[in-house]
């Protein structure tokens, strides 16, 4: 029950990201989320896109890194403490989150939240159990 | 099993070596004294004539011949025939400062042509070979070095030169050349080049490569080998003394025989000038012996090494040195401790998931000396979280600090974004303003 994320290493130069998105633009692949972890020398780009093998070779095509991690993407009721609650079936659970990013659907009153967690499929599990649905590959192609 | 040969000397007595040195040294010492002023001055200030060389031993009455006085005498102050008597010129830069000249007889050539083909023999090589030299042809001594060398031999000289490497690989299927010449780093870059384009190293006829002009490690060695599907062999050389072939591998692969008929070597003390016993590392020092143009005496390279006249299970009887660690011109000073770029490619190569592709930066903040090491990682690398990166360079850092005793900076980077070299590699940016 995980999707694919796509992390791509930038260097600190400018107009790398332009050239990124621009790569995927070409390769006509949308982008659903991402998040940018930032230090002083690099960054990771994390994507989560509709095609994901089509922007890994069109990426490592013009010579950029990639790697592509399996995370999970939890469905979060769009409201005040909707987060919350899968973040506490998490934390009871035993599970650390290395890192969080979301995006909210375009079907109504559900925001995602990917995560990428020690266990993939324990936290799966747990939130499974609690009621909450996760987002699939084909889910996200469509 | 004992290796095929090319020129009998390389087995011979060692004794018959000896008095053949001698008798050499003895003209040279001659021919030097007559010829060249320079030296003629520095043998009077000295205050040794040549009838004062009796033996080997009295070699180390000689005054040395440093980089500077090449530069002193820059063009051609140290030649010591007429020009009329010149065919052939070649030059080094160096890594700093101007370059300097040599210049070769025929019969100069003749000897280095021989040399280089008892690398060739040594590392598997016959009349029937077609020898790949991916050295850079011109004033650099590589090209023209082996090229000279494979056709002494009798084999098949094919003057690639360095440079437009796709065009190299197909020149190894087309041509199905059988030994490679080049730097280890070029080396490198074509085995890797062989991989992208999807040519696999049985696709190619190679059985070995000969590879020098750079320091590289037993690491480098394996990875080469696998990379090209070959057996690799290590030759030693400088303009200063004729250009490759000075010494060169065997099959046994412990250290290079030197061709000691035309080139003596010496170990000695590089603070006092004192000769040191075989066995001992030091710096090396030569003095052409048979050279007419352009004849060296105890010339410091800077390279330290060790000398061994251990029996060789290949035959050879020449005199061995071993691999230099490094030339002293390489090796960097780095907040008082002595560094040599070998050194941390050993640790990269032993580092996983990190390719031994690296640039060093020295640069001074603060009145402090910086090291940082930018290491490229490898396709497979995890590096979706920020931790993971930190860890790798962490690792590396720790593993550099145990090795080197000072504490670099290491900078993770992207596959094939450090500058592949087609002939030396620079692997050291120095921003320190010293002087």
């Amino acid at each position: 029950m995980t999707v694919k994320q796509l992390s791509v290493f930038v260097e600190n130069k400018q107009g790398r990201l332009s050239e990124i998105t621009g790569i995927l633009h070409s390769a006509g692949v949308d982008i659903r989320a991402l998040s940018l972890a930032d230090t002083t020398d690099f960054g990771i780009l994390r994507l989560i896109v509709d095609k994901e093998e089509a922007a890994e070779t069109a990426l490592r095509g013009a010579g950029f890194t990639v790697s592509l991690t399996p995370v999970i993407a939890i469905g979060v009721a769009d409201c005040p403490g909707g987060l919350a609650k899968a973040m506490t079936v998490l934390r009871d659970g035993g599970i650390s989150v290395e890192y969080m990013y979301a995006f909210i659907s375009r079907t109504a009153n559900t925001a995602y939240v990917i995560l990428r967690v020690d266990d993939n499929e324990k936290a799966a599990g747990l939130v499974q159990e609690a009621g909450f649905g996760l987002l699939t590959e084909d889910e996200i192609g469509k | 099993m004992s290796d095929r040969t090319w020129n009998p000397i390389e087995t011979a007595p060692v004794e018959e070596i000896k008095a053949l040195q001698l008798a050499r040294l003895i003209h040279n010492v001659y021919h030097v004294y007559q010829n060249v002023p320079y030296y003629r001055q520095r043998m009077d200030e000295a205050g040794v004539k040549p009838g004062d060389i009796h033996t080997l031993q009295d070699l180390a009455k000689l005054p040395f011949t440093y980089k500077q006085d090449l530069r002193d005498t820059y063009p051609y102050g140290l030649f010591a025939v007429p020009m009329k008597e010149v065919v052939e010129l070649h030059a080094s830069s160096g890594t700093t400062g101007k370059q300097i000249v040599a210049g070769y007889t025929q019969k100069d050539l003749d000897i280095w042509g021989d040399c280089a083909a008892r690398a060739i023999v040594a590392a598997g090589g016959s009349p029937k070979s077609k020898v790949h030299v991916s050295y850079g042809y011109g004033l650099f001594t590589g090209g023209l070095g082996l090229h000279y060398g494979a056709q002494t031999l009798g084999a098949v000289a094919i003057p690639v030169s360095s440079g437009n490497t796709k065009r190299q690989v197909q020149i190894l299927q087309d041509f199905e050349s059988d030994i490679l010449c080049c730097t280890p780093s070029y080396a490198t870059y074509i085995g890797e080049t062989l991989r992208e384009m999807g040519v696999k190293p049985e696709d190619i006829k190679l059985s070995a490569g000969i590879f020098g002009a750079e320091p590289w490690t037993e690491d480098s060695r394996r990875n080469i080998e696998s990379l090209l599907g070959i057996k690799a062999y290590d030759i030693y050389g400088l303009t200063e003394i004729i250009g490759p072939g000075v010494a060169y591998e065997c099959s046994e692969q412990t250290g290079m025989h030197i061709c000691e008929d035309h080139f003596l070597p010496e170990i000695i003390d590089p603070d006092t000038g004192e000769v040191l016993p075989e066995g001992t590392a030091g710096e090396l020092v030569f003095t052409c012996i048979s050279k007419e143009a352009f004849p060296l005496l105890r010339y410091r390279t800077r390279d330290i090494a060790t000398l061994s006249r251990e029996k060789c299970s290949c035959g050879r009887t020449l005199i061995k040195m071993t691999k230099p660690r490094g030339r002293t011109d390489d090796m960097l000073i780095i907040r008082g401790v002595n560094v040599f770029p070998s050194q941390i490619e050993t640790v990269l190569f032993q580092t996983s998931q990190t390719s031994p592709h690296y640039l060093i930066t020295v640069d001074r903040v603060n009145n402090t000396d910086t090291l940082e090491i930018q290491v490229e990682m490898t396709d497979d690398f995890q590096f979706d979280a920020v931790r993971l990166v930190e860890q790798k360079q962490r690792e590396i850092e720790s593993a550099l600090q145990s090795t080197l005793g000072i504490s670099p900076k290491v900078r993770l980077v992207s596959p094939k974004t450090i500058q592949r070299s087609e002939g030396k590699a620079t692997r050291v940016i120095d921003k320190r303003k010293l002087y």
